[in-house]
């Protein structure tokens, strides 16, 4: 453990400072894209296809055109036929085009859009758009898809495999013939929604010579800037991306959307504003999920426990498009490997197309489903090696110094420490002695990234940029282009900010988020990369400005140079000499004198080098998850979360803890509820009342340890928390129904019907039932292109 | 596509306003009058975004027609604090606790509570989750919330005289 470094950390590092922009949420002040209205605004509504996979043969608007109140329609025959996708490194993987061209890959790909002077008329004239398809046979599971003989759905990818994603080191069949225990499961998962309380709204307004104005809730202001002039053959510096309040996102605002190039194309166009609202029924039915993956994990032991090798082969259901499709394959073969020594792993992960929604970026980001799968295996190992599963963890824990080879190193780790955490909390071992019928008790462990060091986007700019200006008053300006999506950003990066410069937040002004104005540029928020990326500008920043302001005190109190300049208490002071300083506005006010009004003002910038493939820094935890399952109904009740994390040192306690119990959450909803019902690529439970996710009291008390360790590549030590806590929930829970009942779940969700099922009181699934097991029997192997 | 003259009371303010007589009292709240603090995030009454109070009583204003809210006393969010420079209890105890995050279900959560602790001022914890099983939050897991709900019924309690 390295804590001590973090006691050196300014005392604003830390505090449970509650945010200043909750002021705007609680009195409803806060501003949505929706709640936007300009002068002269129009309507927009999308046609959608209502086939899986159809070729277009004719489209005729000429009716919706004819509406009163209509001023413009448009088909993928007018908006540019430029392939874009976020993938931008790999153009090959850039598969969507602004509406459809001559095919629809899923029911509700985009095909036409109508702007209007109010909804209800864009709404009728879209009924109008009369469009004539030639059905195609369609495919709907990524086994199904990648089959001999599927129907193809893009043209140069037979089998329907658009990528591999490949990691391997250690020589894994010695691995397997060194075990004395080697088991070879399959698990299935299912694809889940973000459920953004927020349906994705966009609104564009044309600007000056040419250009384009968008408000939008997205999650990536520069992504959308960038591929949405690609679309339109417009200079980047053309479009101005603005987001207003994001009322979450989860991953499922990460991308350049239709509505979003048909805000902007049709703003152009008709010379007026246009905005797009989606329905909560179009989010749930046609909107980006979670990947269902079928994976295959094979594992070997020695006696004692130690890991030799694992082989790991995954397929991931992708849907009609790659969308994240690429990083979530990369990921979910990183963290099968992430836990534990690993001496021999070999991954491989196929990311299939199917006539179904795109899956793409989801809290977690392809690490809950690899997590599903390699933890239930840990525990279904642990019950067969007579070995304690939290024992089990032990003896093969990653720690600081661990390397994978040629992929990345870990420089902080407080994995151990909270196996030994969680074991204490939850009472683990007496409660595994005391068997109570009905009742159990299971294990989830998880690791995850702090933000991607692999440039995808093949941005030219650092991946996070800022800009502080310092005033004569002593009050500072950041300027960022982090997106502030609920998680608490805003306040944890003027957090680091003020603590630098030694004052307070309110003396911080922010302006976030806009690229005509935030410095170029930052990729995003996503795969918890703004705390450390962003945090290490802001720092890089603000150290510059600090270096602006020393010569000052130097010359004003005659100081040896020797010596260092402190700031704190809204004062810049010679460390070891407190009384030799000035207050922070006094040093600003000469300091812009001696440099002849020159302002005070630095860009901070953050682009991680030489850190592998992967990321930064990585945190580390284990949950415990007890359950109380009645065995008329197949129901779980979850009694009790116990939660020890390692997030590196937290900037805002309270904003920790708030990610941790959103994580629980949707982790919770991920393992026992939620699904998406989809049937020959219908999706059949696109509301709230049918997509059940848990309510207040669904949840269960929980307790969290926070393990504190001092990540060096991150900002006063910081590192993620809360996003791959998604992860252990769903094996954790799992094990502890296994625990209860003595049926192990393999196909996520853990169902009432599995349950009763799994213990012999309902007869076994009809074909096609509730499962996504394939009929073989575990340990068969997938198809497989090797 | 006739439209209608609806007399509304908001917040205590008079409203006058023409509009089709479908629209929902959200869509009215959202569209005609710019009272944009109601969120949407269903319109089929599912989530509680919407949440409005009607003569004290909290309901879902996408299922509730606009026609329909004339004659009563409409409380939407932007009509809760007590005055420009001082928050309700409830306002100030969400901020607090920590209990938003994107803000989205916020609104129609403290309006349920204050409705909630109206009725029930100290309620128990698992009266405090059944009270708002129709708010759905997707990011804060609901335990700060709750804990926000408890410390502003604290709050009321005290300023109500009643021993704490």
């Amino acid at each position: 453990m390295t804590g001590d470094p973090a006691r050196a950390n300014p005392p604003l590092i830390g505090q449970r400072i509650p945010r200043p922009d909750a002021r705007a949420a609680v009195t409803g002040a806060a501003i949505y894209t929706d709640d936007l209205k300009l002068p002269g605004m129009l309507h927009g509504v999308l046609l959608r296809s209502p086939l899986p996979h159809a070729r277009i043969k004719r489209i005729d608007v000429s009716r919706a055109r004819a509406v009163p109140g209509v001023k413009d329609v448009i088909t993928g025959r007018d908006t540019p036929p430029v392939k874009y996708g976020n993938w931008r490194l790999v153009p090959e993987s850039q598969d969507e085009t602004a509406l459809a061209l001559d095919k629809v890959r899923f029911v509700g790909d985009e095909v036409a859009a109508v702007a209007a002077i109010d909804r209800e008329t864009a709404e009728r004239a879209c009924a109008l758009i009369d469009v004539e398809y030639e059905e195609l046979p369609a495919v709907y599971t990524e086994l199904e898809a990648s089959a001999e003989g599927a129907p193809t759905i893009h043209d140069p990818y037979p089998n329907n495999i658009s990528l591999n994603r490949e990691i391997t080191f250690g020589d894994l069949e010695a691995a397997f013939v060194r075990a004395d225990y080697v088991r070879e499961d399959v698990f299935t998962t299912h694809a889940v929604q973000h459920a953004y309380l927020e349906p994705c709204a966009s609104l564009a307004a044309p600007d000056e010579g040419g250009r384009v104005t968008l408000w939008t809730s997205t999650q990536v202001p520069y992504i959308v800037q960038c591929l949405l002039a690609s679309v339109l053959g417009l200079p980047e510096n053309h479009v101005r991306v603005i987001k207003p309040q994001v009322g979450g996102a989860f991953g499922g605002k990460m991308e350049l959307r239709k509505w979003e190039i048909c805000a902007a194309f049709l703003a152009l166009r008709t010379g007026r504003p246009v905005k797009f609202t989606l329905t909560r029924a179009d989010e749930f039915a046609f909107g980006r999920r979670r990947h269902a993956m079928t994976l295959r994990s094979k594992i070997g032991f020695t006696r004692d426990g130690r890991i030799t090798g694992r082989d790991f082969d995954v397929l991931l259901g992708g849907g009609a498009y790659n969308a994240m499709g690429p990083t979530a394959a990369f990921l979910c073969g990183n963290f099968g490997g992430m836990l534990y020594k690993f001496p021999a792993y070999r991954y491989i992960g196929r990311h299939v197309y199917t006539n179904t929604p795109p899956a793409s970026a989801m809290r977690g980001f392809g690490a809950p489903q690899a997590l599903f799968a390699c933890e239930t295996q840990m525990n279904l190992a642990a019950e067969e090696l007579g070995i304690d599963p939290i024992d089990l963890r032990l003896i093969n824990a990653m720690e600081v110094g661990d390397e994978i080879p040629g992929v990345t190193k870990i420089n902080s780790c407080g994995f151990k420490e909270s196996l030994v955490k969680v074991r204490e909390m939850s009472g683990w071992d007496a409660k595994r002695r005391r068997r109570t019928p009905g009742r159990g008790i299971g294990i989830g462990c998880y690791s995850f990234i702090s933000g991607g060091v692999f440039n995808w986007f093949n941005t030219k700019y650092p991946f996070s940029t800022c800009e502080v200006r310092l005033f004569e008053d002593g009050t500072a300006h950041l300027l960022t282009m982090a997106a502030e999506i609920g998680q608490g950003s805003d306040l944890v990066l003027r957090q680091i900010l003020a603590a630098e410069l030694g004052i307070s937040i309110e003396k911080i002004r922010l302006t976030a988020a806009d690229t005509a104005i935030t410095p170029k540029a930052d990729l995003g928020t996503w795969g918890s990369r703004v705390t450390l990326m962003m945090g290490n500008a802001v720092l890089d920043a603000a150290r510059k400005i600090k270096d602006m302001l020393k010569p000052v005190i130097f010359a004003e109190f005659d100081l040896n140079q020797i010596h260092d300049v402190t700031f704190a208490g809204d004062r810049v002071f010679c460390a070891v000499k407190p009384a030799r300083g000035l207050s922070l506005a006094a040093c600003a006010y000469k300091a812009l004198r001696l440099r002849l009004g020159e302002p005070l003002t630095a860009i901070g910038t953050y682009t991680p080098r030489n850190m592998g493939l992967v990321s930064p820094a990585f945190s580390f935890g284990a949950q415990v998850a007890e359950v109380e399952v009645d065995r008329e109904t197949g129901l779980v009740k979850v009694e009790r979360m116990y939660t020890a994390h390692d997030c590196g040192v937290p900037i805002n306690e309270m904003a920790v803890e708030g990610q941790l119990e959103g994580s629980i959450h949707m982790g919770l909803g991920y393992a026992l509820m939620e699904s998406l019902d989809v049937r020959d690529g219908v999706t059949r439970n696109a509301s709230f009342l049918d997509y059940k996710m848990p309510a207040a009291s669904d949840m269960p008390p929980s307790e969290s340890a926070a393990i504190v360790t001092y990540e060096p590549a991150g900002p006063f030590g910081a590192k993620e928390a809360g996003e791959g806590l998604v992860g252990p929930t769903a094996p954790a829970l799992s094990a502890a129904v296994h625990d209860a009942t003595g049926y192990r779940c393999l196909d996520l969700p853990i169902t009432p019907e599995k349950v009763l099922r799994g213990i012999g009181r309902l007869s076994p699934p009809a074909p096609g039932g509730e499962s996504r097991q394939p009929r073989e029997a575990p340990g068969a192997p997938l198809p497989s292109t090797r | 596509m006739a439209r209608t003259t609806l007399h509304l009371e908001i917040n205590g303010d008079p409203y006058e306003v023409s509009t089709f007589p479908w629209r929902t009292l959200a869509e009215v709240l959202r569209e005609d009058l710019n009272l944009v603090g109601t969120k949407i995030g269903c319109g089929t009454g599912d989530c509680g975004a919407c949440t409005v109070l009607l003569d004290g009583k909290a309901v879902c204003s996408c299922l509730t027609l606009a026609a329909d809210a004339e004659g009563r006393r409409i409380t939407t969010i932007e009509g809760l604090a007590p005055s420009p420079t001082e928050l309700h209890p409830v306002q100030r105890a969400f901020i607090a606790k920590g209990a938003v995050q994107c803000g989205f279900c916020t609104p129609g959560m403290i309006l349920r509570a204050v409705e909630l602790l109206a009725a029930n001022p100290s309620p128990t914890e698992a009266e405090i989750r059944a009270g708002f099983g129709g708010n759905l939050c997707r990011c804060t897991g609901y335990n700060k919330i709750v804990a926000a709900i408890q410390a502003a019924a604290a709050e009321l309690e005290l300023a109500a005289g009643r021993p704490s």
